[in-house]
C-alpha cells in the first residue's frame, strides 16, 4: 500500500458522514475475509489446522485462505512456542506482512512462554518484540477457542477507523530483527546489554582479585 | 485410465453431500430441532461434519479441561480453600501463587488471602484439580477467553477465579454426585461420632456430678 | 568402582577380545575406557550383533550424591540387537572435567551423528573423529553448554520444583502492574552471562560450513560443476514445522542435504529434571504433540521400572493398550493426510484424515478432559476410568468406522498414479542403511527390517496380543506410506481385541495417590514402540523426587539422521516428499 498517496484525509472531507459509511464498508470487507499466515509454530499448529478442517471450518469466517507467503498474509496467527532460535525469522516475516497486519498470539507459548517459560531457549511471549492483538490463552486452546479469539479480532478490526488507523501515516513500523549472539538480543536494547557486560566484567575482576 | 483418480474424487464428495441428507432425514429429532444449539456428534454419523461453532456449541465431556477455577459455598458463600498448598506444589509449570491469611500473631489460618493464577502459563494439565484434597479446585469448561490485553487480565485473582459451587455442579454432574454421598457419608459419619462424643461426655458429666455428688453427700456425712 | 585400573581384570566381560577396554562393570552396565571404546564398539557391532545404537545421552555427575568420586561426564550408549530382540547392552564411558572428550562412533554406527553433536550442544563433550561436529539444537554462537549442572538459564528461579516462592507466601506482583515474576528480569538480565569481551554493535555470528552430513558426500563435493544452496525453512509450509533444510543442488538433483534444527528446542530435558516426576507427564504431552498418549505411556513405564514394584491394575493396562493404540491410529492418519499435502493434494486427503482423528479426539477427551495433551497415564495405572458409555462408543469406531475409513484411504490414494509417480522409487533407504543409521518405526520397517519394540522386547501388555509387524521392502516413500496403511490395520486388530477383553476393576492401585514421591536411585532406559518409532525414556535418580537426569530418545529425531543420506540422488521436490515419509513432529526433534 503506497504510504504517501492516501496520507490524511483532506480536511473537507473530516467529520463527514461519509466516513462511517466507508468505515463500515472498509471494516466489514477486512474483517469479513482476515488471511492467516500459514505458520505453525508448535502443538498450537496442529488444532490451528484442526480448525481449518471440515469440523470447525475456518472458511465460514473467510479465513480458509491461508497464505503461505507473508506477503499476502492479512493475520499472523503466532501458534505455539515461540524459541529464541526462531525469533529472528518471525520478526523478519512480521516486517514482511503488508499492513494493515494483526497478530494473534494462540497459546500460552506464545503468549507468555507458557509452561516452557522458564526455558533457557524460550521466548516468553512475542509480544516482547511484536505487538499482539489478542491473546488467547489455553494449552493448547481447542479450536472453538482459537475461533472465539479470532472473532475477537475481527471485533477488534470493526471499531477501528480510517481516519485514525496508523498505516496510513507516514514511515513503516518495522521492527529490528533481534540478532542471536550468546543469547538472543534485541538491537533496540544494545545499551543496557552494554552495560550488563560491564558489570559482569567488573564483577568477575572483582572476584579474580580477591 | 488417465483421470480415473479426479472421478473418484467427485464420486466422495458427491456421497458425502448426500450422506448429510441421509443423516438428517434418519435422525428424529432432526439435528436442527427445537432451536438445537449444542451439537453431540455421535460416530455413525457420515454426513455433514461442521459444527457452525458461535451458534452451534459442541457438547463438551464431563471431564473437559481448559483453566482452573475456584470454589466457593452458595449459601455460606466461604471459600473451600484452605490454602493447603497442595495445589501450587504440584502445578508444572508453578503457575499458582497463594497467600495464606494470618492473623495478627502471624499465626495461619485456613483461608486464602490472596490466590493468582497466571492462565498464560497453566498447560491445562488438571494436577491442581486432580490434588486438591477440599474439592476447591476444579477445571473450568470456559473456553472463551480471548483478551486484548495480556496484563492484568490473564492474571486472574481470587475474584475471578471464584465460581459458586452450583456453577461446578452443572458442569460436572456426576463427579457432583459423588462428592455429595461422599460428604453426606461424612456428615452422618460425623454426627454419629459427635453423637457418641455427645454421649460419652453425658456419661462422664452424668457419673461425675453423681461423685460429686457422693463426695458431697459424703462431706455432708462426715 | 576403580576407575583407573591399570591391570587388565579378566573377570570383566570381552576384555579377553580387547583387553582393557571393560574397566568396570556395574549391574548390567559396562564401564568402558576412553581410548579402548571405537575397538570394543567395532568389536560389538560385527562380532557380537550390536548393529543397532538405539540412544546415545550424556549425564553431568556433577550433583549426585552417589558420583561424587567418579569423573563428571559420561556418556551413555544402548545397543540393541535386530536379529535377537531382547534387552539393552549398556556402556558408559567416563570424561573428566577438564577434558571432555569421547571418541566418536560415527563411523561405527551412523545413526550417533545427530546424538553427538546434541551431546556436543548440551554438555560440551567433544567427539573427536565426528566429521561435523557443531551445535544442533541451539545456534553457533551461543554461550554455555546448558544441560550441564551448573549451567543456569535467564529465567532460574530454583534448582528444584515445587518453587518455595509460591505458597504460602506467593505474592503475585499483579495489583503494583509491574511486570509479573520472572520476567522483571529481562531476558539480558540477572542470570544470563555475556562473555566479557562480548560487543553487541561488532558481533558476528560464526561462519557456519557445512559437511551435508557424512562421508557419503564427500566424493559429490569433489565435483567440479557449480552448485547452488537452498535453504527451505524455517518458515515452510511443507517442512511440518519449523525445520530448516539446506539442500546442495546441482541443477535440480540434491548433492547433499543437511538439516537444521532447534527452532522449537523447549528445554524439555532441563526442565523434566527441575520438575518432579509426576510433572513431567503433562510436559511429555508436549513432546510429539500428536501421539501425547504414547509420550505418556512411555514415561510412566520408565518411572514403574524405577520404582520397582508397582502392580498396575489390569484394566489399566488394557485402557493403556486402547490409548496407545488409537494414538498410533491418529499419528498415522494425519501423516498420510500429510504427506499426500506435501505431494501437492493440497489438504484435501488431509481432510479426511482429519476426520476420523476428530471422532478418536472426541474419545481422548472424554477420558482425560483434553483432545490433545491428554496426561491421562500415571505410575501406576491411569488417571481416572472412561465414562460410561465410553467403552461402547470406542467398539463401535473400532468394529465400524475405523476399518472403513483406512480402506477408504487405501482404495483412493494407494492406487492414484499421481501418488504413485512421486513415491515408487524415490527416497530409497536400505535395510543395511536403515538400521546403521538407527532409524525406527515405521521408516526401519518400510525397509523390510522386521522390527517392532511390541515383539522384540515386549512392554505393558502387548504380549497377550495378536497382530503382526508390517514390513515393506521397497524402502522408498510409497512403502512407509504403505506399511502406516497395513499398520492402522494392525491397530484395529489390537484394538477389537483390547476392548473385547477389557475387563473391569479399578485403574489406580489402592491407596491415595501422592502428589510427590520419591523414587529409589538408579538409572532406567524404558523404549517403546510410539507411531513414530522407537520412544525411549533415559531417567537416572538419585533417590529424591525430582529425576537427576532426562532424556528422551526422540525417534523424529534420530529418523532425520537418514534424511539427508535418502535425499541424495533425487530432485529437490522429492525432498519434501521423503520428509513427509518419515513423518517428523518438531516438538520431539528439538525437544
Amino acid at each position: 500500500m503506497a504510504d504517501h498517496e492516501y496520507n490524511e484525509v483532506p480536511p473537507e472531507l473530516q467529520r463527514n458522514v461519509f466516513f462511517t459509511t466507508l468505515d463500515t464498508i472498509y471494516n466489514w470487507s477486512r474483517g469479513s475475509s482476515l488471511w492467516p499466515m500459514m505458520f505453525g509454530l508448535a502443538c498450537c499448529a496442529i488444532e490451528m489446522i484442526a480448525t481449518a478442517a471440515s469440523r470447525y471450518d475456518m472458511a465460514r469466517f473467510g479465513m480458509e485462505v491461508m497464505r503461505p507467503s507473508p506477503r499476502q498474509a492479512d493475520v499472523m496467527i503466532v501458534s505455539g512456542t515461540v524459541t529464541k532460535k526462531m525469533v529472528p525469522q518471525i520478526v523478519r516475516l512480521y516486517n514482511q506482512m503488508p499492513q494493515p497486519r494483526y497478530v494473534v498470539a494462540m497459546g500460552s507459548c506464545a503468549t507468555a512462554g507458557g509452561p516452557f517459560k522458564e526455558g533457557y531457549n524460550v521466548v516468553s511471549g512475542i509480544d516482547k518484540f511484536i505487538p499482539v492483538d489478542v491473546y488467547i490463552p489455553g494449552c493448547p486452546p481447542t479450536p472453538e477457542a482459537l475461533l472465539y479469539g479470532m472473532m475477537r479480532l475481527r471485533e477488534k478490526i470493526l471499531r477501528q477507523s480510517i481516519k485514525t488507523v496508523p498505516w496510513y501515516r507516514e514511515g513503516r513500523d518495522d521492527i529490528p530483527v533481534p540478532v542471536l549472539g550468546p543469547d538472543i538480543f534485541d538491537v533496540r536494547r544494545k545499551d543496557d546489554i552494554k552495560a550488563r557486560v560491564r558489570e559482569l566484567a567488573a564483577a568477575r575482576d572483582e572476584s579474580s582479585e580477591a | 485410465m488417465f483421470g480415473k483418480g479426479i472421478l473418484r474424487g467427485l464420486g466422495i464428495t458427491a456421497r458425502h453431500l448426500l450422506e448429510t441428507y441421509i443423516d438428517d432425514v434418519k435422525r428424529i429429532p432432526s439435528r436442527y430441532a427445537y432451536d438445537r444449539r449444542l451439537i453431540k456428534q455421535p460416530v455413525e454419523e457420515r454426513g455433514i461434519f461442521t459444527i457452525q461453532y458461535p451458534e452451534e456449541k459442541r457438547v463438551l465431556p464431563e471431564n473437559f479441561r481448559y483453566i482452573p477455577m475456584l470454589i466457593f459455598d452458595d449459601t455460606t458463600g466461604e471459600d473451600r480453600c484452605t490454602s493447603c498448598g497442595i495445589c501450587a506444589k504440584v502445578c508444572p509449570p508453578q503457575c499458582i501463587w497463594i497467600l495464606r491469611e494470618e492473623d495478627e500473631k502471624g499465626k495461619p489460618i485456613p483461608r486464602p488471602a490472596e490466590f493468582y493464577i497466571d492462565i498464560s502459563i497453566c498447560m491445562g494439565c488438571g494436577f491442581c484439580a486432580e490434588f486438591c484434597p477440599f474439592d476447591a479446585i476444579k477445571m473450568n469448561h470456559d473456553y472463551e477467553i480471548a483478551v486484548y490485553r495480556r496484563f492484568p487480565d490473564l492474571v486472574l485473582n481470587k475474584d475471578e477465579l471464584s465460581v459458586p459451587a452450583s456453577y461446578y455442579a452443572q458442569l460436572y454432574p456426576t463427579a457432583w454426585a459423588e462428592e455429595e454421598k461422599r460428604r453426606e457419608e461424612e456428615r452422618k459419619k460425623k454426627e454419629a461420632r459427635a453423637k457418641a462424643a455427645a454421649a460419652r461426655k453425658a456419661l462422664a458429666a452424668k457419673k461425675k456430678a453423681a461423685s460429686q455428688k457422693a463426695e458431697a453427700q459424703d462431706g455432708e456425712t462426715s | 568402582m576403580s576407575e583407573t585400573m591399570p591391570a587388565v581384570d579378566s573377570t570383566l566381560p570381552y576384555n579377553d577380545v580387547v583387553p582393557g577396554a571393560v574397566i568396570g562393570q556395574d549391574g548390567e552396565t559396562l564401564i568402558v575406557a576412553r581410548e579402548k571404546w571405537p575397538e570394543l564398539a567395532r568389536y560389538l557391532r560385527d562380532k557380537e550383533g550390536y548393529d543397532y545404537l538405539s540412544s546415545v545421552t550424556g549425564v553431568d555427575n556433577l550433583t549426585h550424591p552417589k558420583r561424587k568420586d567418579v569423573e563428571r561426564f559420561e556418556v551413555v550408549y544402548h545397543l540393541y540387537s535386530i536379529q535377537r530382540g531382547g534387552g539393552p547392552l549398556v556402556i558408559k564411558v567416563r570424561a573428566p572435567e577438564e577434558d571432555p572428550e569421547v571418541p566418536s562412533v560415527v563411523s561405527i554406527w551412523p545413526g550417533a551423528d545427530f546424538q553427538e553433536r546434541e551431546i556436543w550442544d548440551l554438555f560440551g563433550i567433544r567427539f573427536p573423529g565426528h566429521p561435523n561436529l557443531r551445535r544442533i539444537l541451539l545456534w553457533e554462537g551461543f554461550h554455555g553448554h546448558p544441560l550441564r549442572k551448573d549451567w543456569k538459564e535467564a529465567y532460574y528461579e530454583e534448582e528444584k520444583k515445587p518453587f518455595g516462592s509460591r505458597w504460602p507466601k506467593g505474592d503475585y506482583p499483579r495489583e503494583k502492574m509491574r511486570l509479573p515474576w520472572q520476567e522483571e528480569r529481562a531476558i539480558w538480565q540477572d542470570n544470563v552471562v555475556y562473555p566479557t569481551d562480548f560487543a553487541p554493535d561488532t558481533w558476528q555470528p560464526p561462519e557456519i560450513t557445512y559437511h551435508f552430513g557424512l562421508d557419503l558426500y564427500r566424493e559429490l563435493e569433489g565435483l567440479k560443476t557449480d552448485r547452488i544452496i537452498v535453504n527451505m525453512g524455517p518458515q515452510h509450509p511443507s517442512t511440518h514445522g519449523v525445520f530448516r533444510m539446506v539442500i546442495a543442488l546441482e541443477g535440480e538433483t540434491i548433492v547433499g542435504l543437511e538439516p537444521e534444527m532447534g527452532y522449537l528446542h523447549r528445554n524439555h530435558e532441563k526442565i523434566g529434571e527441575r520438575n518432579t516426576y509426576l510433572m513431567n507427564i503433562p510436559y511429555t504431552d508436549r513432546l510429539d504433540y500428536i501421539c501425547s498418549m504414547s509420550n505418556n505411556l512411555g514415561y510412566v513405564l520408565a518411572v514403574e521400572k524405577l520404582l520397582g514394584d508397582v502392580e498396575v491394575p489390569e484394566r489399566a493396562h488394557y485402557l493403556r493398550v486402547i490409548m496407545a493404540e488409537f494414538t498410533r491410529i491418529v499419528n498415522h492418519m494425519w501423516a498420510i493426510g500429510f504427506l499426500l499435502n506435501d505431494l501437492g493434494a493440497f489438504f484435501t486427503p488431509a481432510l479426511y484424515a482429519i476426520e476420523e482423528r476428530e471422532l478418536i479426539l472426541d474419545l481422548f477427551e472424554a477420558a482425560s478432559g483434553a483432545r490433545m495433551m491428554c496426561n491421562y497415564m500415571r505410575p501406576g495405572g491411569v488417571a481416572r476410568d472412561v465414562p460410561e458409555g465410553w467403552l461402547d462408543q470406542a467398539r463401535k469406531l473400532v468394529n465400524e468406522r475405523l476399518p472403513r475409513a483406512i480402506d477408504e484411504l487405501d482404495r483412493y490414494l494407494s492406487e492414484n498414479e499421481i501418488l504413485l509417480a512421486r513415491t515408487k522409487g524415490v527416497g530409497y533407504l536400505s535395510p543395511e542403511d536403515a538400521i546403521a543409521y538407527s532409524t525406527s518405526g515405521p521408516v526401519l520397517r518400510g525397509s523390510g527390517v522386521p522390527y517392532d519394540v511390541r515383539k522384540a522386547e515386549p512392554y505393558s501388555i502387548y504380549d497377550r496380543f495378536d497382530f503382526d509387524v508390517v514390513t515393506e521392502e521397497g524402502g522408498d516413500v510409497y512403502a512407509r506410506y504403505m506399511v502406516r496403511i497395513r499398520e492402522m490395520r494392525e491397530s484395529v486388530r489390537i484394538l477389537k481385541q483390547a476392548l473385547r477383553d477389557i475387563p473391569e476393576g479399578p485403574v489406580m492401585p489402592p491407596g491415595k495417590q501422592k502428589y510427590s514421591f520419591r523414587v529409589p536411585p538408579g538409572e532406567v532406559y524404558q523404549r517403546i514402540e510410539a507411531p513414530k518409532g522407537e520412544l525411549g525414556f533415559y531417567l537416572v535418580s538419585d533417590g529424591s523426587p525430582n529425576p537427576y537426569r532426562y532424556h528422551v530418545r526422540a525417534p523424529s529425531f534420530i529418523n532425520l539422521t537418514a534424511l539427508g543420506p535418502m535425499c541424495v540422488g533425487y530432485k529437490v521436490a522429492d525432498a519434501v516428499a521423503v520428509l513427509g515419509s518419515i513423518d517428523i513432529v518438531l516438538g520431539e526433534t528439538d525437544r
